[in-house]
């Protein structure tokens, strides 16, 4: 059994300070997510993009089905919940029909690379312009922790009780890379949220796929590694060096794709 | 008003353009293709779009993203394509978007799917069937109509007889109400006001929103929302000779069309038939097929499939007549369930059969 230890306040090193912040566009800082998962810090990163591209009022963003959910009902920020796996569909009919509003997807693992995998490659293809978010834990966090098309190899799940094994359960998918090939896209990267250089990395990505969108240049896609401590089995503590350890290193980070070059 | 000569599926793509239709999405599956081919033709002519979407998921997809930006929207298929799309068109109710549906059907066998639905949870579609070209336009405009009016979809049911028989069609525009404004549509203009707008089939709300209510309670006005429309969606059916017939035959879409033509002639040789045609599919025209049954010995219901609307017609007529089942399915290894069933020979054979068979048990009326 894993032993439970209270963390209890964060240490501050000498001359640092620790101050409240939340972006203008989220209307709550009270989520009903587990302490240590990585998803509100993804999703910060990009209110604080939309805030700082003036892109607040118009915007639109079409959620899928997993933890991330959550995020949509603390924003201030036009949303469509749609189904799971759908996301790529449903935001090409509101784009198509609203031009100049930037149009963002959010979707999970299991729901855009399990459920979903050829919606978000035709919009690739097709050159949707759109900025899909992936906010990859490799797991089924919402119901509890189940293997994925993302699923690293060896990872313990409720579905792959001795890790996944490719023999048995095959490989992952790095979605970042089948998007990176196809015509239509024309910026794709992979960032994390494990640690202040990974998010601060992210931040850029997100800002320059939401320029690229609303510049018309194509199918923008920016995959965010997050933790999923209750889902992986692991010591919440442990969260962003496991991920570190596993996903960082299985699917690597940074950008796979920009106009003129990652 | 000018009338042209034109093939259904031209008549009603141009029915749903002239409707204010602006987004249509599809994959290819005979006869909805022929709509969707016109589709691609007129919506860029008049600044819309036509996608040809990588299947039938994705079709339903598009078309939810166009309406809720309140833009009048449509999709279809054929029943297996229509079987895809289910899991969207329930939610689709729950999001309480309109959205206009066409099931260009083979034959009749979706006439469950039509009126019962494949997905999850309380919903209902109002839907329509026509039973000529003429008629599907009106009913083509009749769709948006309703689907903005109970902010619901609306399937319109088609066949391949609809789509490729040509016809004399006034193209005016329906003269129907108008329709309540849409607040609810999304255009990205409401972030960062402290109220942003958001749709959910969930019945999720922004934390705060005053209008927001709990999960249980959103599936109740649900319900409430289905009830109100089955009461308030005015059923529409065709009678025919329904104050003397012994026999009432019950039939809609094109048997329906060529039924009209048999009981005519029927009632021409002083045989006493009549015919009920529902046009509204959901809801039902109970009361129709309630009065008609009420004056004759017996119904019998033709439909080509192995008895569907059969369960219907039973239920208005509550075990007061005998309700027997004269249809069948039609198999020309077309596949598309028209030929060799709809022939005026063979139905006319039917219902004298039926009729002699009414003559013989049913209790004086
Ligand atoms: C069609 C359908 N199948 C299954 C589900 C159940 N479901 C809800 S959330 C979820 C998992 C979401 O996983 P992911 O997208 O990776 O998000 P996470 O919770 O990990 O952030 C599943 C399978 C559903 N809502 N709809
Ligand atoms: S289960 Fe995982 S993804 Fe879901 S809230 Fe908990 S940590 Fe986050
Ligand atoms: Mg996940």
């Amino acid at each position: 059994m894993t032993e439970v230890t209270a963390t209890g306040p964060a240490q501050v090193p000498e001359g640092q300070a620790v101050v409240e912040f939340s972006p203008r566009l989220l209307q709550s800082p009270e989520h009903e997510l587990c302490p240590g998962c990585g998803h509100p810090v993804a999703w910060r990163v990009v209110l604080e993009v939309l805030e700082e591209l003036g892109l607040a009022n118009r915007s639109l963003l079409i959620c899928g089905h997993g933890c991330y959910t959550q995020m949509m009902k603390l924003s201030d920020i036009d949303s469509l919940q749609c189904l799971h796996g759908r996301a790529p569909a449903v935001a090409t009919g509101v784009k198509r029909m609203l031009p100049d509003t930037a149009v963002l997807t959010l979707q999970g693992d299991g729901d855009m690379v399990s459920e979903g995998l050829h919606e978000v490659l035709h919009a690739g293809a097709r050159g949707e312009r759109v900025t899909a978010l992936l906010f990859n834990n490799g797991v089924f966090g919402d119901t509890g922790g189940h293997l994925t098309a993302t699923t690293v190899l060896g990872q313990r799940t409720k579905t792959s009780l001795e890790g996944r094994d490719p023999a048995t359960h095959g490989h992952p998918i790095d979605v970042a890379r089948l998007l990176a090939q196809l015509d239509g896209t024309c910026y794709v990267a992979r960032g994390a949220v494990n640690t202040p250089g990974t998010v601060a990395r992210t931040k850029r990505m997100v800002r320059r796929a939401l320029e690229l969108q609303m510049e018309g240049a194509g199918f923008t896609f920016v995959e965010v590694l997050t933790m999923c401590p209750t889902g992986w089995f692991v010591p919440t503590p442990e969260g962003p060096d496991y991920l570190e350890e596993t996903m960082s290193a299985t699917f690597g980070l940074g950008e796979l794709k920009a106009p003129g070059g990652p | 008003m000018t009338r042209r000569l034109m093939e259904g599926a031209e008549a009603i793509a141009r029915a749903m353009v002239a409707a204010g239709c602006r987004f249509f999405a599809g994959y290819p599956m005979t006869p909805f293709t022929e709509v969707l081919e016109h589709m691609a033709r007129l919506l860029p002519e008049v600044g819309g779009t036509c996608m040809n979407a990588e299947s039938e998921l994705e079709a339903v997809g598009m078309a939810w993203g166009a309406a809720a930006t309140g833009t009048r929207a449509a999709t279809g298929s054929v029943g297996q394509g229509l079987s895809l799309m289910q899991e969207s068109l329930s939610e689709i109710c729950h999001a309480r978007l309109p959205l206009v549906v066409l099931n260009m059907a083979r034959g009749q066998g979706d006439y469950h799917q039509a009126t019962r639905g494949g997905g999850h949870g309380d919903y209902r579609h109002v839907v329509l069937a026509p039973a000529d070209v003429p008629e599907a336009v009106q009913l083509a405009h009749r769709a948006f109509w309703l689907a903005d009016v109970w902010r619901n979809p609306v399937l319109l049911v088609g066949d391949y007889y609809l789509a490729h028989v040509q016809e004399a069609v006034d193209e005016g525009v329906a003269d129907l109400p108008p329709v309540p404004d849409k607040p609810w549509a999304l255009d990205g203009s409401t972030g960062g006001s402290g109220s942003a707008r958001m749709i959910s089939p969930l019945g999720l709300a922004k934390r705060g929103d005053p209008s927001f209510v709990e999960y249980g309670r959103h599936l109740e006005t649900i319900g409430d929302r289905l009830a109100a429309m089955e009461a308030g969606v005015e059923p529409l059916a065709e009678s025919i000779g329904t104050d003397d017939a012994e026999l009432v035959v019950v039939a809609y879409g094109t048997p329906g069309r060529y039924l009209r033509y048999v009981v005519e002639e029927l009632r021409g040789e002083g045989l006493p038939v009549g015919l009920v045609r529902p046009i509204t599919l959901w809801p039902f025209p109970s009361a129709a097929v309630a009065a008609a049954a009420e004056v004759a010995r017996a119904v019998a219901v033709y439909e080509l499939n192995t008895g569907q609307m059969h369960d219907d017609v039973r239920l208005a007529v509550l075990g007061r007549r005998p309700v027997s089942f004269i249809g069948g399915l039609s198999f020309d290894n077309s596949g598309f369930g028209i030929a060799p069933e709809l022939d005026v020979e063979r139905l006319s054979a039917r219902i004298r059969r039926a009729l002699d068979e009414t003559a013989r048990t049913a209790a004086p009326a």
